[in-house]
């Protein structure tokens, strides 16, 4: 171990110590400070999709799960503007699926509801797209319910780089991208998944549901119930 | 059942990292590419399912269901909708009662809309199966429709109808100057390839891909990069709507590129190009296979190119398959590896880490041709004309409200003004440059300048008179975008969709105050948060409109500061229908009465 000081970049005005190769995000997550983010994952290489995690670098705009830190960079993080961007991005995902709260089973255990009310996010705004997804109920364990689906790919890098399987992927483009499995019939009964897969304990939203469990834990002792998600943000296990 | 794969896999070397050039193959034999087949062509490329589906889902061109034994395509571009294709497209549908998007119940046709073809000079435009056909009129839609009727196969189809003509209008420097094949490399190999970088540094030379990235430096950083192979490609994606350009240097001039393509191997040190040519050119596939054969003869290519010792460098040629997107250059290597086109994350920049993670200059047709000749003529060469931050000329693709549309060579630096004038417009309302990621300029515009310091332009030039509704010109950009959007981030995935909703309310009267401002803002969120140029310039021609033609749009609004975004009126046409009433009180009447306009 060496003794020589940590390089650090400024964020909001504090000083965040990184190790070479680090992204901004890594590092403020190391530091027990908080950005929201969606799509990253601490498990798996920084994907930058769902851009929750936008913070302005030296003036420029970026991902920071996904931006290299170096030293003397100057981060702003938790200005209005940033939390006015990160609350239209929130809003776009809201609108683009069917997202409805109360009756979801994973309500106060999903991150984007968290990261919502983190963004003080009080409606979608725009009108709902209300795309026809229907859910696949055909494998004996698990539901998939693709109304809940944020794109962030989790599944598909769980599956891939931990379990070896490929079970899910994405297809289609733009507006209609979606979530596949990997089966000629499209059903997930079809797959190689398990229970025990990690893919199974990844997604952040209401995708991915064990059978038979619902409502084990019932509304209101659930994750982000008793304290927000910026402070269930685990550096290591991650806030999902 | 499925078709039988050897063959198509042979011919790829069962290589997935061809799988678009497959799939490509695939369609040509199959038409679609059926379930059975992707799971057969996973297994024999031995990769997984998914990855070939996923593939196959992304591209325009290719198809997982079933399309017709002939495949209409029809141009969705502005200049292709001004010069009458939805007319026509309408009458070829009635001639086979056919909607559009649907395949006749026998099988022999589907009709489609596509991006632009890139026939803007002559359209409209369509394409069939591989071939595009320009100029068209009722009559030509009429011999179409009678040749489909016969089942007359493509090959026999008069050549006549896929004549593309090239429209050279302006000749400047890069047009107008001649270069013998071999020229530009001999002059590369006594300049030595260190002096060779140096003189295009010298030049000034910018990317004329839109971006404007300085050549030589890029250039250098690939060369700098470490590793022993490395590579040179040609975007000749040529997606943005409004642009033919590329596609008549590469009909016309196709020496003068593969020369700078070339000269930059031996710059930087490459053993192997690619040119990624749009598949709505498939056309030129036979022409540019032709040149690179004659180039190989006159030892131009492969082995010791040039009589040069060592400095063995080939040109190989891939198609994209319908996706703008991949004109980005990142997308377009994950194309070229046979992946999803979805640009990659940077840091690391594809001239360290390009096609194959290997060091890769990614350059636009026209900057390799302008590179061909600073090898020749050296970097000063090129700065005589231009300005002092836009060195050189520029093609301009002119399109639109025009007398003479086609390609003009111009002095970057040149006002709108003087092209216009000389393409022969009139009562021009506006000019879209560099397509519709580029600006709107408006009249009191037209003194401003091409240039990079100005306006900066991919090559687009598309005009409108006072004749056409500009709005209705926006929403059919605001469409473009969303129909090309890769889907990776949620700004452009989720904001070109609203954004091209919301343009499509306001066009026809129902837009209210309240869209106006959520047209702007989420154009904005695109622009701080998107992951490439696509999200961060799709709502440039909103904006642009919205700022400098606002009376337009407040003439256009809906009085109400809220409207419900569907028709109560029409959401009851089928209630109406079950019921066969049509009376009175089976209608809702509001004050609003959307007006269709089309431009």
């Amino acid at each position: 171990m060496s003794d020589e000081p940590r390089p650090t970049f400024s964020m909001d005005g504090h000083d965040i110590p990184f190790e070479p190769g680090q992204t901004i995000l890594q590092a403020a997550r190391a530091a027990s400070v908080y950005v929201p983010h969606l799509c990253f994952h601490p498990d798996f290489a920084p994907h930058g999709s769902c851009k929750v995690c936008t913070v302005r670098v030296n003036g420029r705009t970026v991902a920071s799960c996904t931006q290299p830190a170096h030293a003397g960079d100057e981060v702003e993080s938790s200005t209005e503007e940033l939390k006015d961007l990160r609350r239209g991005l929130v809003q776009l995902l809201f609108t683009e699926g069917n997202h409805f709260c109360p009756s979801c089973e994973q309500s106060g255990n999903c991150t984007l509801q968290g990261v919502a009310y983190e963004l003080e996010m009080t409606s979608a705004h725009f009108a709902p797209l209300f795309p026809d997804r229907p859910v696949d109920a055909t494998h004996p364990d698990v539901l998939l319910d693709f109304n809940r689906c944020i794109l962030c790919e989790l599944c598909v890098r769980a599956s891939a780089e931990v379990d070896g399987k490929n079970v899910f992927a994405l297809s289609g483009r733009g507006i209609h991208k979606h979530l596949i499995v990997n089966a000629e019939s499209g059903r997930l009964a079809d797959t190689e998944l398990a229970v025990t897969d990690k893919a199974m304990s990844v997604c952040p939203v209401g995708v991915i549901l064990r059978k038979r469990r619902g409502f084990l834990v019932p509304i209101g002792k659930r994750r982000y119930d008793e304290k927000p998600l910026s402070q269930t943000d685990d550096p290591v296990k991650g806030g999902g | 059942m499925t078709i039988d794969l050897s063959a198509i896999l042979a011919a790829h070397r069962g290589d997935p990292s061809r799988l678009v050039q497959i799939l490509r193959d695939v369609m040509r034999v199959e038409g679609f590419v059926a379930p059975g087949t992707i799971t057969e062509l996973a297994r024999q490329l031995g990769v997984p399912r998914t990855r070939v589906e996923g593939v196959a889902g992304f591209y325009s061109f290719f198809a997982t269901e079933p399309r017709g034994r002939y495949r209409v395509l029809f141009s969705d571009n502005i200049t292709d909708v001004m010069a009458g294709s939805v007319e026509l497209r309408q009458r070829l549908l009635d001639a086979f009662r056919l909607e559009l998007g649907e395949v006749s119940r026998d099988g022999l046709l589907s009709v489609g809309l596509t991006s632009c073809t890139g026939l803007c000079d002559q359209g409209p435009g369509m394409l069939v199966g591989e071939r595009a056909i320009g100029r068209l009129t009722p009559a030509r839609i009429g011999a179409i429709s009678a040749l489909i009727r016969a089942e007359t196969p493509l090959a026999e189809w008069p050549d006549n109808l896929f004549r593309i003509d090239s429209h050279i209008e302006r000749k400047d420097l890069l047009l107008g100057t001649p270069l013998a094949p071999g020229e530009a490399i001999a002059a590369a190999l006594a300049r030595g390839s260190e002096e060779t970088l140096a003189e295009v540094a010298r030049s000034g030379l910018r990317g004329r891909g839109g971006a404007g990235f300085s050549t030589g430096t890029k250039w250098a950083a690939c060369r700098a990069a470490p590793g022993p192979e490395r590579f040179v490609v040609c975007n000749a994606d040529e997606g943005e709507p409004g642009t033919f350009k590329d596609r008549v240097l590469l009909a016309d001039y196709g020496d003068l590129v593969v020369e700078g393509m070339t000269v930059a191997a031996h710059a930087v040190g490459a053993q192997r190009g690619i040119i990624y040519l749009r598949a709505e050119y498939g056309f030129l596939e036979g022409p540019i296979e032709e040149l690179l054969r004659r180039r190989r003869d006159a030892g131009l290519l492969g082995r010791n190119v040039g009589g040069a010792p060592g400095f063995d460098f080939d040109v190989d040629l891939y198609f994209g398959a319908g996706a703008y997107v991949c004109g980005e250059e990142s997308a377009l290597l994950e194309s070229l590896e046979g992946k999803r086109g979805i640009p990659r994350n940077r840091p690391p920049y594809p001239v360290t880490h390009g096609y194959l993670q290997k060091p890769t200059v990614v350059n636009n047709v026209e900057t390799l041709a302008a590179a061909a000749f600073v090898a020749v003529h050296g970097g000063d060469w090129l700065r005589q004309r231009g300005t002092s931050k836009s060195a050189g000329t520029k093609i301009l693709s002119v399109s639109g409200d025009v007398a003479r549309p086609g390609v003009y060579e111009y002095p970057l630096g040149v006002a709108v003004q003087q092209v216009l004038e000389d393409a022969g417009a009139t009562n021009t309302q506006a000019v879209q440059v560099g397509g519709p990621s580029g600006t709107l300029l408006a009249k009191n515009e037209l003194s401003r300048r091409i240039a990079f310091e100005d306006v900066p332009s991919a090559g687009a030039f598309m005009v409108f008179d006072e004749t056409r509704d500009i709005i209705a010109v926006v929403a059919n950009f605001a469409r473009f975008f969303a129909h090309e959007s890769c889907g990776f981030c949620t700004p452009c995935r989720v904001g070109t969709t609203l954004v091209a909703q919301m343009m499509d309310r306001v066009a026809c009267g129902r837009g209210t105050r309240r869209d106006l401002k959520d047209l702007v803002s989420v154009s904005r969120l695109m622009k701080a948060t998107s992951h490439c140029g696509l999200g961060a310039t799709a709502g440039n021609p909103v904006v642009d409109a919205v700022t400098k033609l606002r009376p337009l749009f407040d003439a256009r609004l809906s009085s109400h500061e809220v409207l419900p975004v569907f028709d109560l009126d029409e959401s009851l046409a089928a209630a109406r229908e079950a019921t066969g009433r049509d009376d009175e009180g089976a209608h809702f009447h509001h004050e609003v009465k959307p007006t269709e306009r089309t431009p």
